[in-house]
């Protein structure tokens, strides 16, 4: 009896006023993310099938594309710059991250003195300028009045210094470890986090079973991070794939010496606005755009989709 | 990406209607706005020149209206299209002028009282491809050369160097003597290479307007001798540039030579004016030294800037009136002498107060001026001639190219979309 006065109640449907709030909530965000994310994105993949022909700016259909990756010139410039990018991004991964992470093991140690200090001192050239990263970096290498030279001099070290942002084959490396020294702080921060999310009885059972030290990290602590180096490591590879203003600031719009340290961030930027004597072409520049777009597209969802699904999760 | 997407939206929606606010002015009939990109002149006009025009010219006002060197071109293109540019636009040496000229933007000046005051050189820039018409007034060139530490040649014991053997004589000297660094130049910013390397030295192989004049032709090439020699002369600097100059920017360049720590500083006229008023020491000029004492020596006197008549102006005749001002000797006196190291076009010669203004401008007398080979013409392709010349001088410098490498790749180039007309 009671029963059914239950199910009659719950299947009239309840009334519930219409919740605007959340429209209105999430307007002001959906609003400025179309303005100056979604819609120049579409118009970016538009131009790119665009191209100026007698004047006027017409439908080209995929020639852009064809220009870019058949042109001798256009298409060697852009395999250089995606090669560097591709030697920066490893750089990363090799340096950054397992740096990044060791960094963030060794803050999690118990009984570690002045752990915030160190934490903090590593974050903060993450919340510096590029700008102000790249001149301090260009500065302290420089041959005339950095302070590399004489510092290097000190532990006689003095042969072993070299223009490294000059010459052809150590500018790459060079840049990329700036950029690595400003970073390193994100990877840390992030695996700090997950390291601290491990619960303590977890790895007090481990130590009852006898594991401690290095194979503790190796066996229970690293497995139960991988979700989160994993997430680590795309965000470098979309920051890495949209660099720029390092090498910018670094290097200049040539990205030398001899488009040593061109990455395709400066490649678009050179041919989109054009640089000195050399006009701006808007369609290649939104051509280059797009490809770096699907490239970034390609890496994020073979994570998603290929690595993700197979991580496996563990619920405390 | 995005970054790049947003700066574009900022540059239509904030930078756009900036530009319609600096000329609403000119509505009124007598009142005049040139559009410049020479926002470091600010003073000069407002306060020499827009003066001395306007007592003159009691019915017209004149307005200079400057904005950021890089944001330049691409703001006066949009406001000639959109008809709201001022009277008066000040013209970028070459093709990006000439581009304004063939859309109509810009006005021809043949019939202009006062344009028979340059030579056709002066005018090269600012003329069609034919030489037949010319549609801006030149103002200023700049000249290339070499500026010297009075005191250092002093300490050291050495004279200008005349000839390319005494120059590497000197240069010798210097390195011996090892207080100095030899020649203040550095390789990282690629342009000095170029600029201040190879577009300085090189009119005397190419012998300045010939070589110029036959590499447009097709009558030679970038390949021949007369164009590689001065990669090869470059190729020896090497040894005479301080530590680590692969990775040594302009400016250290330039302060290397205002600390008084170089002898040498391979140099642009356009340096004159800062270094003036940084460097404690005498300092002199000797333009690029010749192959044997006798040859004829051959300079670089780059025209740089001009002045143009927006065809679609609403004060034609008053702007016209300007523009004739600016033609006159008068005027290249004031602005050759409030902006020394920019030097006047006109052909009658300007009294000039500042002495190493002076020296630069005197060999125009015996030297034969050129201007950059990859400035007209041949620079107005794909790859830029001007962008490669830099990039092959840094390499030559740096020793990672032979000058016959860096040659076959800028002759390599300008073939892929250069026809010489036949």
């Amino acid at each position: 009896m009671s029963d059914t006065e239950m199910a009659d109640i719950e299947t009239v449907p309840v009334k519930r006023p219409t919740r605007w709030h959340i429209a209105v909530f999430l307007a002001p965000a959906f609003l400025v993310y179309t303005a100056v994310m979604i819609l120049p994105l579409i118009e970016t993949l538009r131009l790119s099938l665009f191209n100026m022909v007698e004047g006027q700016l017409a439908f080209v259909g995929f020639r852009n594309f064809q220009t870019l990756f058949g042109d001798p010139r256009l298409s060697a410039d852009f395999w250089n710059a995606l090669r560097n990018n591709v030697i920066f991004f490893i750089i990363h991964m090799l340096v950054q991250n397992p740096v990044g992470i060791a960094i963030a093991a060794m803050l999690s140690l118990p009984g570690l003195r002045f752990a915030a200090f160190y934490r903090s001192a590593i974050f903060v050239p993450t919340l510096l300028s590029f700008v102000i990263v790249g001149f301090i970096w260009k500065l302290i290498l420089s041959p005339i009045w950095g302070i590399a030279p004489s510092l290097m001099d000190l532990v006689g070290l003095k042969w072993a210094f070299a223009p490294w942002l000059g010459k052809a084959e150590t500018a790459l490396i060079a840049v990329s470890l700036i950029s690595v020294w400003q970073y390193v702080g994100i990877p840390m921060m992030l695996i700090y986090a997950a390291l601290l999310n491990i619960p303590d009885e977890v790895l007090e059972a481990a130590e009852c079973d006898g594991i401690t030290g290095w194979s503790q990290f190796w066996k229970i602590k690293l497995p139960l991070i991988l979700p989160s180096i994993g997430i680590v490591s795309v965000l470098t590879f979309v920051g890495n794939f949209n660099a720029f203003d390092l090498i910018y600031t670094v290097q200049g719009a040539l990205a030398g010496p001899n488009g040593s340290t061109d990455i395709l961030g400066t490649l678009l930027y050179r041919t989109f606005f054009g640089f000195q004597n050399q006009m701006g072409d808007r369609s290649m520049g939104a051509t280059i755009a797009a490809v770096m777009f699907l490239i970034i597209l390609a890496g994020v969802a073979l994570y998603l989709f290929v690595i993700q699904r197979r991580m496996r999760r563990y619920q405390f | 990406m995005t970054r790049i997407l947003k700066s574009i939206l900022f540059a239509t929606t904030v930078l756009a209607p900036a530009g319609f606010v600096a000329t609403g002015a000119s509505a009124q009939t007598a009142t005049l706005t040139i559009e410049s990109w020479r926002n470091d002149d600010l003073p000069i006009w407002q306060q020499k020149i827009i003066p001395a025009f306007e007592a003159k010219n009691p019915g017209i006002k004149v307005t200079f209206a400057p904005m950021a060197p890089t944001e330049y071109n691409s703001a006066v293109n949009a406001k000639l299209e959109a008809g709201t540019a001022g009277d008066l636009i000040t013209c970028r040496p070459f093709d990006l002028s000439l581009a304004m000229f063939q859309k109509g933007q810009l006005a021809s000046l043949n019939d202009l009282p006062g344009i028979s005051n340059f030579s056709d050189v002066g005018k090269s820039a600012w003329s069609t491809d034919d030489g037949k018409t010319t549609f801006c007034v030149p103002m200023a060139s700049v000249i290339h050369g070499f500026i010297y530490n009075k005191k250092a040649f002093a300490d050291v014991g050495v004279q200008i160097p005349k000839t390319e053997d005494e120059f590497f004589a000197v240069l010798d000297k210097f390195k011996k003597d090892g207080k100095y660094i030899p020649l203040a130049m550095g390789t990282k910013d690629q342009w000095e290479a170029a600029t201040m390397g190879y577009y300085n030295i090189g009119p005397n192989y190419w012998k300045g307007e010939d070589g110029r004049k036959a590499l447009i032709a097709g009558k030679e090439k970038l390949t021949d001798a007369a164009w590689v020699e001065p990669y090869k002369t470059l190729a020896k600097w090497k040894p005479y540039l301080g530590d680590g100059f692969e990775a040594q920017t302009y400016p250290d360049s330039q302060n290397l030579f205002t600390l008084g720590r170089a002898a040498i500083y391979p140099a642009g006229s356009w340096e004159i004016a800062p270094f003036k008023a940084q460097a404690d020491f005498e300092m002199g000029a000797f333009p690029p030294p010749v192959k044997k004492a006798g040859d004829t020596c051959y300079i670089s006197d780059h025209n740089d800037i001009g002045i143009g008549l927006n065809a679609k102006g609403k004060n034609l005749e008053a702007a016209k009136k300007f523009l004739s001002w600016v033609a006159s000797p008068e005027f290249a006196d004031l602005y050759a002498n409030a902006a020394p190291g920019f030097f006047s076009l006109n052909s009658t010669p300007v009294k000039m107060t500042d002495t190493l203004a002076q020296e630069f401008v005197s060999w125009r007398q015996n030297c034969k001026p050129t201007i950059r080979p990859s400035a007209a013409i041949v620079g107005r392709g794909q790859p830029n001639l001007d962008l490669e010349m830099w990039r092959v001088s840094a390499n030559v410098i740096n020793g990672t190219q032979t000058p016959e490498q860096a040659a076959a790749e800028t002759q390599k180039g300008l073939d892929s979309w250069y026809k010489p007309a036949k």
